[in-house]
């Protein structure tokens, strides 16, 4: 690459964020000269968003400085620096669908006349600038609800452009986008970059990252790992910088052979609006993991195995006898019960008592057979066998830790002494030693002859924690991997670099 | 092996705690020793009794707006309905003492059936309980004139109106016992099991966090259904109380749902659901009906009423917002 570069758009020098006392970022550099198409990769949590919000105005940064222009920034809000000239493409956009093309392109600063908003050249200066990015397409008077997710994209580079931004921000661009629109937008982006104008590119997808940038910076635990040259390096060594972390903490064994029992579920071409052509078998007696990044289909996989989201094709067989999951009800009448990734929203009922919390699904679902006092009795048992720390039963659930609350949840679902277990991301936000306490349970639970489906996005957790490993992508399974997998290996399955299944 | 430390029994009642019964006590005691200052006599026990007997209509239709309130809804339309009921009563009756009972009958199903359709409104059709319910309210008025042709007919026989006026005299004690008493204990007594019993408590997590009951297994549609039928039956035992007790107008529910509502909150339930009790409510309404008496004790206009009810709504929604968003 050539030395001489132009002076950076943007520099970002030492950047350092902490939220509650957890270090996010850490001593970031990083920078964008004008032209550059320059991509963040890393994983789910290594900081990459944190760090976008940074760089447009959302967050103020603990330590560091950001330079645009060569001059020292702070931005005090997003509004602030987008006058300063940084536009950011979020995943969700933001726009009014009821308004125009044109509207929302010079929403809050319409050009005006005598006092009154001056459609004529609001339409006429979104026309130009939508011809300047090639886009002559795009009616500038169409309502953005008629839009396809592709069109509405581009309003949103627009409105950006509108705002005179020198650097552009796109938070995993082509989420959204179908595959013939990813290549729309490749051109769109390639013509922004001859303007001069810089952009960090933020995806999880490589074959982009390649396809775009010129340089690649990988963030890992909220610290820069490295900023290659696109063409100097492989996706292969790029994930080997997203990983690489030491095995470190402790896990309960694995199954050993002859605790593996028959297979209980099976999902044949299962799918509905967020999966397609699931296949999946789930032993009594097993973890089966499931890796993949964030939207993948992991959570709309149990979601859909839980009734809440059935599955609108393919068969699902329970014990070899085909079966229809349409409400949870019907799911938990099965013995499925599902741990969700959501605990505050719809993990706890965060204003009633420990125990309510605990009895709520043996109460909405199935009679006290032998009693309510008898209910009581072994739910309280379960609590203190699962060992949740209040400072009483009758306490609000709400000022228990993440990992009490995570507890209880267990209770709930064991009371139902359920045959399959979905986990969703059991151990978020919970402290370490609440952790392994999940982990030895679910390990337990296994050896019992349950059948755990377990979703991390941790991924130590997920390779010491399963005896077999599914990884997702684009709402498929993407491939399987035996117990003792590496991170690379299912990172390469997540991000797409792999192409075949390796088992 | 860590157990549960389990905290030393204390009697729910007295436990200081958000929507607990704790505060509610506290200003009905305030509010009676107001009262024992200016007009001792309304203490003796066949007035305090009487008082009790006229505010059973209140306290039932706040125990059933308890049971919506607390699941996460509203309902309105319960003082028209408390209306339409007492007229239909007195035209289906037409003073024939014989038609009773198959017209208490008649009442109460017809209120369930108007909380039916309420909630199945309400949960099936997405249409917010506010406007559900506000439909209802007018559906109602309209009916209800529209049956009548303007003016009430028929009348109500001595054997309807005992409900509402009639008491057990001569009473060791208590002087008298209103038959409205009797029947305010029963059905406070049932409402007091039921909250206990496992519909109630899904009643409470349904209003509290519905995406957590749903996921447990809830059916989140039902339990609210049924708190509107019971919402709905409330109402129509109190307008055979109130038709037996103040007779047949058009007059006889007029604002009758903002008093229950208005109770409900004084009584430390959460707008929006999730948290109080029905005991909170029932004794918030006696607390608003001995308020109005005092109110009148000393001299002020009853025009103040509404005032002050609105005035308590935005004072007790205001305390419990700024109490929980500080915690």
């Amino acid at each position: 690459m050539s030395d001489p570069r132009p002076a950076p758009l943007l520099a970002l020098r030492g950047i350092g964020k902490s939220f509650l006392g957890v270090r996010v970022l850490d001593g970031v550099d990083l920078d964008v000269a004008p032209g550059e198409i320059h991509a963040v990769v890393g994983e789910n949590g290594a900081g990459k968003s944190t760090l976008m919000k940074i760089v447009s105005g959302g967050y103020h940064p603990d330590e560091g400085t950001v330079e645009l222009g060569g001059e020292p920034r702070a931005f005090r809000s997003p509004r602030d620096a987008q006058r300063a000239g940084i536009g950011i493409i979020h995943q969700e956009f933001n726009l009014l669908p009821e308004r125009t093309v044109a509207e929302n392109v010079y929403l809050g600063h319409e050009p005006v006349r005598r006092g009154l908003v001056d459609r004529r050249e609001m339409l006429s200066r979104t026309r130009q600038l939508l011809v300047s990015i090639g886009e002559t397409e795009l009616p500038a008077d169409a309502r953005v609800g008629r839009l396809g997710v592709a069109q509405q994209q581009v309003v949103e580079i627009a409105k950006a452009l509108a705002l005179d931004a020198q650097l552009l921000i796109m938070d995993e661009p082509t989420a959204s986008l179908a595959d013939h629109e990813v290549e729309l937008l490749y051109g769109l982006v390639r013509r922004l970059q001859d303007r001069g104008i810089g952009l960090l590119y933020v995806s999880h997808r490589l074959t982009e990252v390649f396809d775009l940038s010129s340089r690649i910076t990988v963030l890992k635990d909220g610290r820069r790992v490295t900023t290659v040259p696109t063409a100097g390096t492989t996706a292969d060594e790029l994930v080997r910088h997203m990983v690489g972390r030491e095995l470190s903490s402790y896990y309960p064994d694995r199954a050993r052979a002859d605790d593996l029992g028959p297979v209980r579920l099976t999902v044949r071409a299962g799918g509905n609006g967020k999966l397609h052509g699931v296949d999946l078998e789930l032993r009594a007696g097993e973890v089966l993991g499931v890796g993949g990044l964030q939207g993948a289909g992991r959570s709309a996989l149990a979601r859909a195995l839980f009734g809440v989201s059935p599955f609108t094709t393919g068969e699902v067989r329970l014990d070899a006898t085909p079966i229809r999951l349409r409400s949870p009800r019907a799911a938990m009448r099965a013995g499925i019960a599902y741990v969700t990734e959501d605990r505050k929203g719809e993990g706890i009922v965060g204003r009633q008592s420990v125990l309510d919390n605990a009895l709520l699904a043996s109460r909405a679902v199935f009679a006290a057979r032998s009693g309510r006092a008898a209910r009581t009795v072994r739910i309280r048992e379960l609590l203190a066998a699962v060992e949740v720390r209040a400072a009483g039963d009758d306490q609000e659930i709400r000022f228990l830790s993440g990992g009490n609350q995570q507890k209880v949840v267990l209770a709930r679902w064991l009371a139902l002494n359920p045959l399959i277990l979905l986990f969703d991301e059991p151990t978020r936000g919970i402290d370490v030693g609440a952790k392994s306490a999940i982990h030895d349970l679910v390990r337990r639970l296994a050896r019992d002859g349950a059948a755990v489906l377990m979703i991390s996005s941790d991924l130590p957790e997920l390779l010491g924690m399963s005896d077999r490993i599914v990884v997702m992508r684009d709402g498929r399974i993407a491939g399987e991997l035996p117990g003792g997998a590496t991170e690379e290996q299912v990172v390469a399955l997540a991000v797409g670099t792999a192409r075949e299944a390796v088992a | 092996m860590q157990t549960v430390q389990r905290r030393p029994l204390s009697p729910r009642l007295w436990r200081v705690r958000p929507g607990g019964v704790l505060p509610i006590l506290a200003i009905l005691a305030v509010l009676l020793v107001l009262v024992a200052v200016r007009q001792p006599s309304f203490l003796a026990p066949p007035s305090l009794m009487s008082f009790l007997g006229r505010s059973a209509p209140i306290i039932l239709l706040a125990a059933g707006q308890y049971f919506v309130i607390v699941s996460g809804e509203f309902d309105l339309s319960v003082g028209s309905l408390v209306t339409a009921q007492v007229v239909v009563a007195a035209r289906l009756i037409d003073n024939d003492p014989s038609r009773t009972w198959p017209v208490v009958l008649v009442l109460l199903v017809g209120g369930a059936l108007v909380g039916l359709v309420n909630g199945l409104i309400t949960t099936r059709l997405r249409v917010p309980s506010f406007i559900t319910t506000l439909g209802m309210y007018l559906i109602l008025v309209g009916a209800v004139y529209l049956w009548s042709n303007g003016a009430p007919k028929g009348g109500l026989p001595e054997q309807f109106r005992q409900f509402g006026r009639r008491a057990f005299e001569d009473v060791p004690l208590l002087g008298r016992l209103p038959y409205a008493l009797v029947v305010l204990l029963l059905l406070a007594a049932g409402a007091v099991l039921l909250m206990r019993s496992d519909f109630g408590r899904t009643l409470v997590a349904a209003g509290d966090n519905p995406r957590t009951a749903e996921l447990s297994g809830v059916r989140v549609w039902r339990v609210r259904t049924i708190a509107f039928v019971l919402s709905g039956v409330a109402a129509a035992v109190a307008a055979i109380l109130l038709g037996g007790y103040s007779g047949v107008s058009f007059q006889a529910g007029a604002g009758l749902e903002f008093g229950a509502i208005t109770a409900v909150v004084l009584g430390g339930v959460a707008l929006g659901g999730g948290r109080g009790s029905v005991v909170g409510a029932m004794l918030g309404a006696l607390t608003l009906e001995l308020l109005f008496a005092l109110m009148n004790f000393y001299g002020v206009p009853g025009a103040l009423r509404s005032t002050v009810q609105g005035a308590i709504i935005l004072l007790a929604v205001a305390v419990s917002a700024t109490r929980s968003s500080s915690r």
